[in-house]
């Protein structure tokens, strides 16, 4: 029996871009990148699959494959470390040759087993189907293989527990519960930690970054807001500095606005470069009066 | 197109993964090689169950789909556990009988 032309135009597309995508498992120097190569070629399966009149196990081949296992494995790279990339020395002299030959003499005896073999005229599942796929493979999983599909089931569950146990780690000492922790934050007051956490960084009008520290009730920067990570790589900013760069922006929007030609707007930006508030408030109220005047 | 081509992407699909598990050393990545092999395996038998009218063969497939599912736990814990305990995901590093 040959397929029809449909099915041979997509095997023709997804074969040879199914065995580029496991050639990729082999040669990608990242495991991402062969995680991501073989979810290509599970997909690929599942629509031979489809094609091949078996959709619950198309279906089945997505959502375990591609939804389960290979998930599992890209939470095992990120608990591993992303960026773990293969070793390319050679533990064993010669093992990559050795590997290779191997592999391609696997392709060549398969490749003749298959051609050689005499295969009986294939029918196709439409005759043993008389139903649909999924109760066709009830029939005969829940009728001539009951007692193995209820041992997958012991194995599932022994599979499972075997997870819980191999990755269960026993605690070493004490968990510290809630009053220990409230007595140890009390107990170290003097050493000038505090209750209460600590304040967030600053938020300004052009800037909420976490490198700006916020103004307490006095309107002096709070140098503890900002990160300690920053503050230890010396990336913190100052407050004035944020300031003194929003009143440039405040400036130079204005003088977008409007075309500098009388003496008040040079005098505008001369006043720019100072560092309290109340100059903004200045260059806004200029740059109003100005505008004023030019609707006179 | 003849069905026994899908044999062929099978044959292939699966000296790839062999290919991987004698090659690579990250273990995580050999034990992809490893899954890769046995959804060669699944091809084959769909198409065996195709070729002969016969639905065993899916259910067969669906069985190592299970199976491969309850491996897949087992050995990435045991990845993880060497991981935990040896810093390293190489198969290479884990030569404690080793001399």
């Amino acid at each position: 029996m040959t397929a029809s032309g449909a099915e041979a135009a997509l095997f023709w597309v997804l074969a040879p871009l199914m065995v580029l995508a496991a050639l990729g498992l082999l040669f990608a120097r990242k495991a991402v990148h062969a995680a991501v190569c073989v979810m290509f070629v599970m997909v690929g399966l599942a629509i031979l699959y489809v094609a091949q009149e078996a959709p619950f196990l198309g279906v089945v081949q997505v959502v375990v494959y591609t939804g389960a296992v290979m998930m599992l494995f890209l939470f095992v790279l990120m608990l591993v470390g992303v960026d773990s990339a293969d070793s390319l020395t050679e533990t064993i002299k010669g093992q990559r040759w050795l590997g290779v030959l191997l592999g391609l003499g696997l392709v060549v005896v398969l490749l003749g087993v298959v051609a050689q073999a005499a295969f009986p005229p294939a029918v196709g599942l439409a005759a043993s189907e008389e139903l649909t796929n999924p109760v066709a493979l009830a029939r005969v999983l829940l009728g001539d293989y009951v007692l193995a599909m209820e041992v997958v089931g012991v194995l599932l569950v022994t599979a499972a527990l075997a997870g819980l146990v191999l990755t269960h780690r026993r605690r070493l000492s004490v968990r510290p519960t809630q009053r220990v922790l409230a007595a140890a934050r009390v107990a170290a007051l003097p050493e000038g930690r505090t209750l209460t956490p600590l304040p967030a960084p600053g938020v300004y009008a052009q800037n909420n970054a976490m490198d700006t520290p916020a103004l307490g009730p006095d309107g002096e920067p709070l140098p503890h807001s900002v990160p300690r990570v920053l503050r230890i790589r010396g990336q913190e900013r100052s407050a004035t500095a944020v300031l003194a760069e929003e009143e440039t922006l405040v400036v130079s929007s204005i003088s977008l606005v409007e075309p500098v030609e009388t003496e008040e707007g040079v005098s505008t930006s001369s006043t720019s470069g100072g560092v309290s508030t109340s100059s903004t408030g200045d260059g806004v109220s200029t740059g109003s009066t100005s505008g004023e005047e030019e609707v006179r | 197109m003849e069905i026994t081509n899908y044999l062929g992407l099978a044959v292939i699909l699966f000296a790839i993964g062999a290919t991987t598990v004698l090659l690579r050393r990250n273990a995580i990545v050999v034990f992809m090689g490893v899954e890769l092999m046995l959804n060669a395996t699944n091809l084959a038998f769909v198409t065996f169950a195709r070729i002969h009218g016969d639905v065993t063969g899916q259910v067969l497939a669906f069985f190592v789909m299970v199976v491969a599912a309850a491996e897949v736990v087992v050995g990435l814990a045991i990845i993880i556990t060497i991981f935990r305990s040896r810093r390293s995901a190489s198969v290479d590093d884990v030569n404690l009988l080793h001399s």
